[in-house]
C-alpha cells in the first residue's frame, strides 16, 4: 500500500480479548477459557448504539478491512464493503470483526496450546457449531460495551451465524444481513466439504491431526482441500473468462511433446500452496463440519418458519445469480421462510458472473442496495 | 400521486397489512405507510427500483409475480394491491386468482383500452394507439394483454370475484361525469376494488 486512499480505514492492529469464565459448547463439552482476536473500525457512539458485528466465511479471518502495515499489499477480505463511504460506513458505524472460535489466526483454535496437555489442540479441539460462536461473541459485545447490534452481517457461513444471532438473541440485534447464505447446505455441498476433508486427511503429513506435533503440516492435502473449495465459489463464467484454455506452458504444436499446463491448473495450484502456507488444516475440518452441522430449523421442529418466529430484527438477505454453492435458491428460501413468519425482509437477486465469490466483489448494484440498507440501519439508530 | 393510487390510498384500512405487486420505486408504499400507518411489502423486479425502494426504508423483494406467488400464505394481507401492471403479465387472470387467495381484498389498476381516444386512434387512423399511459411503439412494449372495462368485468364474472367498488378516471387523470357514465368509452385508467 503506497498511500491510505480517503475510502480506507487505514492501518488498523488487532487487539486480543481474554474470556476466562468457561464456555459451555453445543457438543457437550467445554473450553475453560478462551481467547478471541478482533479488530474494529470507526467510533462507538456515546449510546453504544452504532455497532455492527461482521461474521466471516469458512476461511476468513479478523482482518476484514484497511492495512495492517503500510507496506501490506492488500487489504482486509471485505474492504470493499467496510471503510469510509462505503456500504459498511465507518463514519457512521462501529465496526467489530473477529476471528471465530476454532480459528488459525489468534483466536483460540486447533494449532492453540491446550492448557491442559501444554500441547497444541490439534484433532482433539472440541467440535464447534454456529451457535457456540454466537455465545463466544455474546462476551466479546459485552465486553465492549455493546448490547444491541445494529447489524450483525455476515455472508456465506457468515450469513449462518448472523440468522444464529437473530434467533438465539433477539434482543440484542436490530437488523440481520445474511449474503449468498442458506438455512442448511444441501447434500451436494456437504459431498464438496467432505471431499475436502478427505483431500487433509488422506495426506501422509496428516498424523490423524497430530501433525503439529512432528513439525509438520499437511500442506499437500490442505492445499488440494482448498482447490476444490475454490473451484465452487466461481462460476463457469468466471473461470472461462479469466483463463478460458489458455496455456501456461507448453504447446499443442505437432510434433511437440512438452508438458502442457493450462492457466487455470496453474492458478489453482498456486492458491492451494498459499492458502496451506496461511491456514490450518484441523480448522479447515473444524470450519468445513461447522457449516455441514448447520440446520437452522434443526431444534424449531424442521420448520423454519416457527425458528424465525424467535427473530425481532429487520433482515436484508441478498443472493447472487451465479453462486451455485449458495445458490438464489437457498436465499429465497429465506425468505419465503421469513415472509411467512411475518418478519421485516427484503430481498435481491444480483445479477453477478462471479459465482459465491460475488459476495466479496465491487458489484455495483450490490453496493448501491447494501449501502441503501446500510444507512436506513444508520438512520434508526 | 397519480389519481389512481390517491383513490387506492382511501380504500385502504389504517394499521392494516398491504402487499404491493410491483411497487416500482415505492413511492406509494411509502406514502400509505405514512398517511395509513401501514405494514408493507413490496415486490419489484427492476434493480434500480429496489434499491430506491430500500432507501426509503420499505420492505422489498426481488420477485417476479408472473412466475410464482406460492411463498404467500392465505390470505395473509388485508389488501394485495396492484397498480398498472396487469397488463405487462404474461398470466394476468392466474395472478388475479392468487392476489384473491393472498387478500381478503385487492386492488387493480389498468389502462383501458377501449377509450375513445384508443378507439379513434385505431378506427380512424388505423394505427395501434399511443397515449400517455401507453407511450411505446406497438412493437417495443411491455404491454402484452391489454383489456378493457368490459373485458375485465366479464372476467371477474366468469371467476366469481366480486366488484366491492370501482371508480373511473377520466382524460389528463381528472374524476369526471362521463368517465363514470360510461366508462368504457371515456375512462382511461379503470381501478376496482375486488374480492372474493
Amino acid at each position: 500500500m503506497s498511500l491510505v486512499d480517503e475510502n480506507s480505514v487505514g492501518v488498523v492492529t488487532p487487539q486480543i480479548a481474554h474470556f476466562d469464565q468457561p464456555l459451555a459448547l453445543a457438543c457437550g463439552r467445554e473450553l475453560a477459557e478462551y481467547d478471541l482476536v478482533y479488530e474494529t473500525y470507526g467510533q462507538l457512539n456515546e449510546h453504544c448504539s452504532n455497532a455492527v458485528l461482521i461474521c466471516h466465511a469458512l476461511s476468513g479471518h479478523h482482518h476484514a478491512a484497511g492495512y495492517h502495515t503500510l507496506e501490506d499489499k492488500k487489504p482486509g477480505w471485505w474492504d470493499e464493503c467496510i471503510g469510509p463511504g462505503k456500504p459498511i460506513d465507518t463514519n457512521r458505524f462501529f465496526v467489530v470483526s473477529l476471528n471465530n472460535l476454532g480459528g488459525c489466526h489468534g483466536s483460540t483454535g486447533p494449532n492453540s496450546i491446550d492448557p491442559e496437555t501444554g500441547k497444541p489442540w490439534g484433532p482433539d479441539f472440541p467440535s464447534l457449531r454456529a451457535r457456540d460462536w454466537v455465545n463466544s461473541q455474546v462476551r466479546l459485545a459485552d465486553l465492549l460495551g455493546i448490547d444491541c447490534w445494529a447489524a450483525v452481517v455476515g455472508g456465506s457461513l457468515g450469513g449462518m451465524q448472523a440468522m444464529r444471532w437473530a434467533l438465539m438473541f433477539p434482543e440484542r440485534i436490530k437488523h440481520c444481513v445474511v449474503i449468498a447464505s442458506a438455512m442448511k447446505l444441501s447434500a451436494q455441498n456437504i459431498a464438496f466439504n467432505e471431499i475436502a476433508r478427505q483431500a487433509i486427511v488422506s495426506d501422509p503429513d496428516f498424523d490423524r491431526g497430530y501433525y503439529l506435533n512432528n513439525d509438520a503440516v499437511p500442506a499437500k492435502g490442505l492445499g488440494l482441500a482448498r482447490m476444490v473449495g475454490h473451484v465452487t465459489y466461481l462460476s463457469d463464467h468466471a473461470m472461462a473468462t479469466k483463463f478460458g484454455r489458455e496455456l501456461r506452458t507448453g504447446s499443442f504444436d505437432v510434433g511437440t511433446d512438452d508438458d502442457v499446463v493450462f492457466q487455470v491448473e496453474s492458478y489453482l495450484r498456486h492458491q492451494g500452496s498459499q492458502f496451506s502456507e496461511h491456514f490450518d488444516a484441523n480448522t479447515y475440518i473444524l470450519m468445513t463440519r461447522a457449516l455441514d452441522y448447520f440446520d437452522l430449523a434443526r431444534e424449531y421442529n424442521d420448520d423454519p418458519v416457527t425458528a424465525f418466529k424467535n427473530a425481532k430484527c429487520s433482515f436484508l438477505v441478498v443472493s447472487f445469480s451465479t453462486d451455485w454453492r449458495f445458490s438464489p435458491e437457498r436465499s429465497r428460501e429465506i425468505v419465503d421462510a421469513l415472509i411467512a413468519s411475518n418478519q421485516q425482509v427484503s430481498y435481491a437477486e444480483i445479477e453477478a458472473k462471479e459465482g459465491h465469490d460475488a459476495f466479496l466483489m465491487p458489484i455495483p448494484r450490490y453496493l448501491e442496495l447494501f449501502s441503501a440498507y446500510m444507512k436506513r440501519v444508520g438512520e434508526s439508530l | 400521486m397519480r389519481l389512481d393510487l390517491t383513490h387506492i390510498q382511501r380504500w385502504i384500512t389504517p394499521g392494516s397489512r398491504v402487499l404491493d405487486l410491483g411497487c416500482g420505486d415505492g413511492e406509494f408504499l411509502q406514502l400509505l405507510q405514512k398517511e395509513r400507518q401501514v405494514e408493507g411489502l413490496g415486490l419489484e423486479i427492476d434493480p434500480d427500483n429496489i434499491t430506491e425502494a430500500v432507501a426509503r426504508g420499505l420492505n422489498i423483494i426481488e420477485q417476479d409475480m408472473d412466475k410464482s406467488l406460492a411463498n404467500f400464505p392465505d390470505q395473509s394481507y388485508d389488501t394485495v394491491v396492484m397498480a398498472h401492471a396487469l397488463q405487462v403479465l404474461h398470466h394476468p387472470d392466474r395472478v388475479l386468482e392468487e392476489m384473491l387467495r393472498i387478500g381478503r381484498e385487492c386492488v387493480v389498476t389498468f389502462p383501458n383500452f377501449a377509450h375513445w381516444l384508443c378507439r379513434l386512434q385505431l378506427g380512424t387512423l388505423g394505427k395501434m394507439p399511443q397515449s400517455e399511459f401507453m407511450p411505446y411503439r406497438w412493437y417495443d412494449t411491455p404491454n402484452i394483454h391489454f383489456c378493457t372495462v368490459k373485458d375485465f368485468e366479464s372476467l371477474c364474472e366468469e371467476k366469481g370475484i366480486q366488484i366491492l367498488g370501482r371508480e373511473m378516471v377520466g382524460n389528463n387523470e381528472r374524476k369526471s361525469a362521463l368517465a363514470s357514465t360510461w366508462p368504457n368509452l371515456f375512462a382511461s385508467t379503470a381501478i376496482y376494488r375486488i374480492s372474493r
